[in-house]
């Protein structure tokens, strides 16, 4: 009773929030761009930072003179890490604020419950952030990964002799949609590859979990079986924090047991004391520590910007995968926009293909002409004291998204849109 | 033999010839530039064992992840000058597309364990001690004699101990059978879990067949030597079972504590419990950031200083609600809900104003991290340990204050019967806001503790209120003591069930269990007897 009348005060309470923000002025010349990443809630610590920069991206493309000659106007609202809020909000962006676009989004249960608003309404999502697959929708582009550019690749270097040769794997995953769909795919993969049942263990927690001493006794008990063993994490949230300190605190290192994370950046781990952690991994298109020209402007254009709008701990903000994916996203849209010559979704939907830009991760990325997802190159990173990434493995080129795995019967027909 | 067999060979003959180690060679240097990963296993293990300069320099800029290779040359660039790492002075003209040599996962290991095998002979316990504990686990064959000589060498008891086990990790592989016998009896000792696996593969028929043993005898004595291990490693997992539902018992009465007084004993419904947690945890962050500014030399003792400062901070917000909103109520137990519930939400948004909506970092001091290993690979954690610890404090101090002091007295009169204790001279409205004010201070304090392992944001008492309300009913309203058994209860419930059926069937399972361990006994653990007044 408690939590449900909570969230509806909190629906309430939110609403007339959003109202307050919906009645900014109209500017007839301008194009409404809505943002739609939760700033509180469990999600919070991943998601601020998105909405940071979208908004940074979009004052660079108005300080270049906008699109098509017009301004771009941004939309902020706040679905408080509460999913049905999301198609709300969504809703109200589309129809109420009249954005032509939507970047939005991080957990997949989210974007599973705003699709059916944009199929309804005509109107466009940009997902940054990698995923599960098994959904290609008319209205969306996905540029982050699909799970052969970001999972599959990270569980081969894993069994590569390179990585450990792990032999015997523990998925371990927040209980909603995108692990469970994950660690169905990988599960398939992986016995692909020869290994057996008994040698995968799986488990989930619920969001916001916060105690990990059981799981971590599991997994250590789980790793003495001899084979090497190596952990496969999508826990997502601010959950991570606390699996990382009790991980650190354990002693469960990364030469024995090293953990590979789907779902923890930069960001994630700026709350978290790293010097247990160096060598535990990350799986990502885009690490802030990559050395090239397009990234070392994009991180000083992130940190100018955190400067100067008084961003809280400013001088220590990150880049990160789906930071860099929501840039490119925006700047991939502005440049269709420009081709189309009109925000129609269908006429955006048309140009979108094909387009390509140069991103930080220093590769020039292609938006893939019949799949809505971004060809992208894939890095796996060590943890480092610091709590960057060491880059360890890159593919040599961008790879084509495959959202229909492979590894999934009945998925052979499925291919593009 | 493979390459990097060969190479391990070679640095043991280095090593083994003693005292003069060859500086590295300049073919050496190149393999580390090389795009073959075993070249550069080979090189880094070789490295490893090194003790000139020019090797320490390449090591040191590898640890520091400075190494960096342009073309066939080797450098240390920390990206604004580069060194030479054979001679030490400073390369003028920085060459082009230079290229990080980082170590991963693999290398690392090599690296740590080459790098051990040199200080065995340490002078210094302590390094010796680590060294030792390195070679335990990743030792390979072909260190055998390093470890022959340590054991010779060596003096203190436990390091030996140690290096006798790392060697008859090997040893079980040997030819000769008296060898292989020797290490199995010695390997009864040890506690590794991974070494049950070790021995299994001895047993089981292999389809390798030189990975089986074949002798009887031998076979007997690893036989008995599993049985040793396993009982040991079981043992200790037990206890680290009870230790994990002991830490959430404790968080969970921590949590409850303060409603234990406030609901338990002055029948206050108070939902914005949580979010007095959650004044105590941010003000431990307010004290985590004056000492960051001030007291940096300190900051390692921020958490001890933070516990006054939490309580106080939460037990005035206390006197406030309880002045302003819950006097008014007493009696009303919907009104003050619906009243508490408003409250909270106010409570929330005021963080989230002041703070940010994000979660805030809080650094545990390093007395905090790490832990204590028990046996093997059970390791209880510093942070829970002081807040077992710390809980128990609590508890101690709760009970001194209400069955040894006047307030208590005072507190324990008024909620048995509110109108003779005020006929006998008992300010009772000031007891009211005293008693509301601990227990809203107590909260404090356990948002002090759950700010070290949990995450600190705006809305993180949400989290705690349903358990908290949980604790005390099971317990039975209105006893500090049902409070404390029902917490550890449920804290070793979900823990043992988590083990057994995962974190999500187990939340589910322990709140049914409440559902219907309160349809069968509505009064909780303990009830209260005798005449009072509310009842």
């Amino acid at each position: 009773m408690q939590r449900r009348t909570f969230v509806k005060a909190l629906v309430l309470a939110s609403s007339i929030a959003a109202l307050g923000s919906a009645s900014q002025s109209y500017a007839a010349d301008t194009i409404k761009v809505g943002i739609l990443h939760s700033l509180s809630g469990t999600m919070a610590i991943s998601e601020t930072a998105l909405k940071n920069t979208a908004l940074m991206t979009i004052e660079e493309i108005n300080a270049k003179g906008g699109v098509m000659g017009k301004k771009l106007e941004p939309v902020v609202v706040d679905p408080a890490s509460n999913w049905p809020l999301f198609a709300e909000k969504a809703r109200q962006l589309i129809s109420k604020d009249k954005v032509s676009v939507v970047f939005g989004c991080w957990t997949s249960v989210s974007r599973k419950s705003v699709n059916p608003v944009f199929k309804e309404l005509n109107s466009l999502l940009f997902y940054p952030v990698q995923y599960e697959g098994e959904e290609l929708e008319k209205n969306v582009f996905y540029t982050g990964a699909a799970p052969n550019q970001q999972a599959i690749p990270a569980v081969e270097y894993l069994m590569s002799k390179q990585g450990g040769g792990a032999k015997r794997f523990v998925l371990l995953g927040t209980d909603y949609v995108y692990p469970r769909t994950t660690n169905k795919i990988l599960r398939a993969f992986l016995h692909s590859k020869g290994v057996k049942d008994e040698d995968i263990m799986e488990e989930y927690t619920p969001f916001g979990h916060s105690d990990y001493q059981t799981i971590i006794a599991n997994i250590k008990k789980f790793s003495s079986a001899g084979k090497k063993t190596a952990v496969i994490s999508t826990i997502n949230g601010d959950s991570n924090v606390p699996f990382y300190k009790e991980l650190g605190n354990a002693g469960l290192k990364a030469t024995d047991v090293p953990v590979v994370a789907f779902s923890v950046g930069e960001e994630e781990l700026r709350g978290v004391d790293t010097k247990p952690l160096v060598g535990h991994l990350a799986a990502w298109n885009y690490f802030m520590s990559l050395k090239n020209p397009t990234n070392s402007g994009f991180i000083k254009m992130y940190k100018d910007w955190a400067k100067k709008n008084k961003i809280p701990n400013a001088d220590s903000v990150v880049t990160n995968d789906p930071m860099e994916a929501t840039y490119v996203g925006i700047h991939m849209w502005a440049q269709a926009v420009e081709k189309a010559k009109s925000t129609d979704t269908d006429k955006v939907i048309a140009a979108m293909g094909g387009q390509t830009f140069t991103a930080p991760s220093g590769f020039t990325l292609t938006m893939d002409k019949t799949n809505h997802h971004l060809h992208k190159p894939v890095f796996i990173g060590e943890v480092k004291a610091d709590g960057q990434f060491n880059v360890v493995w890159k593919t040599p080129a961008p790879i084509r998204a495959q959202p229909w795995s492979p590894f999934i019967p009945g998925n052979e027909s499925k291919q593009g849109m | 033999m493979s390459r990097i067999q060969r190479w391990i060979v070679f640095c043991l003959f280095v090593l083994g010839s003693n005292t003069v180690f060859a500086a590295p060679d300049s073919a050496l240097l190149k393999q580390l530039a090389s795009d073959d990963f075993d070249v550069r296993l080979a090189a880094i293990t070789q490295l490893g064992s090194q003790e000139d300069p020019i090797a320490k320099r390449i090591i040191e800029a590898l640890d520091q992840d400075t190494l960096a290779k342009s073309g066939d040359q080797l450098l240390i660039y920390d990206g604004e000058k580069a060194v030479d790492p054979v001679s030490g002075g400073n390369i003028a003209v920085i060459p082009a597309n230079i290229e990080n040599i980082s170590l991963n996962n693999q290398l690392r290991q090599a690296l740590d364990t080459a790098k051990a095998s040199a200080k065995l002979f340490s002078t210094d316990r302590s390094t010796r001690f680590a060294a030792a504990n390195q070679m335990r686990e990743n030792a390979v064959e072909s260190m055998l004699p390093i470890l022959d000589k340590a054991l010779a060498t060596e003096t203190d008891a436990d390091i030996k101990q140690i290096i006798g086990l790392a060697s008859a990790r090997i040893r079980l592989t040997s030819t000769d059978p008296k060898q292989r016998l020797a290490a199995a009896k010695k390997l009864a000792e040890s506690s590794d879990a991974n070494v049950i696996a070790l021995l299994q593969s001895r047993l089981d028929a292999n389809t390798d067949s030189t990975a089986t043993e074949s002798d009887n005898e031998v076979r007997g004595e690893i036989a008995l030597s599993l049985q040793s291990i396993k009982k040991r490693i079981k043992f200790a997992e037990s206890v680290g079972t009870v230790f994990t539902g002991l830490s959430l018992g404790s968080i969970l009465i921590l949590a409850a504590l303060g409603l234990a007084i406030t609901y338990g004993v002055m029948g206050v419904i108070n939902m914005a419990h949580g979010e007095l947690l959650m004044v105590g945890a941010y003000a431990t962050y307010v004290v985590q950031g004056v000492f960051r500014q001030h007291l940096p030399n300190f900051i390692d003792w921020y958490v001890i200083a933070a516990i006054p400062v939490a309580f106080f901070a939460a037990a005035m917000v206390g006197i406030l609600i309880e002045r302003t909103v819950i006097r008014h109520l007493y009696g009303r137990p919907l009104e003050s809900l619906l009243a508490t519930w408003g409250l909270s939400l106010v409570l929330i948004q005021a963080a989230r104003v002041i703070f940010g909506p994000q979660n805030v970092e809080l650094a545990n001091p390093n007395w905090m991290s790490g832990g204590i290993t028990l046996v093997g690979d059970v390791v209880l954690p510093w942070n829970r340990i002081v807040i077992v610890a710390f809980a128990a404090f609590v508890l101690v101090l709760i009970w001194l204050m209400m069955s040894r002091t006047r307030l208590g007295l005072f507190v324990r009169a008024v909620t048995q019967n509110r109108t003779m204790a005020g006929c006998v001279g008992v300010p009772t409205g000031r007891i009211d806001t005293l008693a509301f004010a601990i227990g809203s201070g107590v909260a404090g304090l356990g948002g002090c503790a759950l700010s070290q392992i949990a995450n600190v944001g705006p809305a993180m008492g949400q989290g705690y209120i349903v358990d908290a309300f949980m604790v005390v009913v099971v317990g039975g309203v209105g006893q500090l003591a049902g409070a404390v058994w029902a917490g550890m209860g449920l804290g070793l419930l979900t823990k043992f069930l988590e083990g057994w059926t995962g974190a999500v069937i187990a939340k589910i399972a322990v709140l049914i269990f409440i559902i219907l361990f309160i349809q069968k006994r509505p009064q909780g653990l303990f009830a209260l007897k005798g005449r009072f007044v509310d009842s």
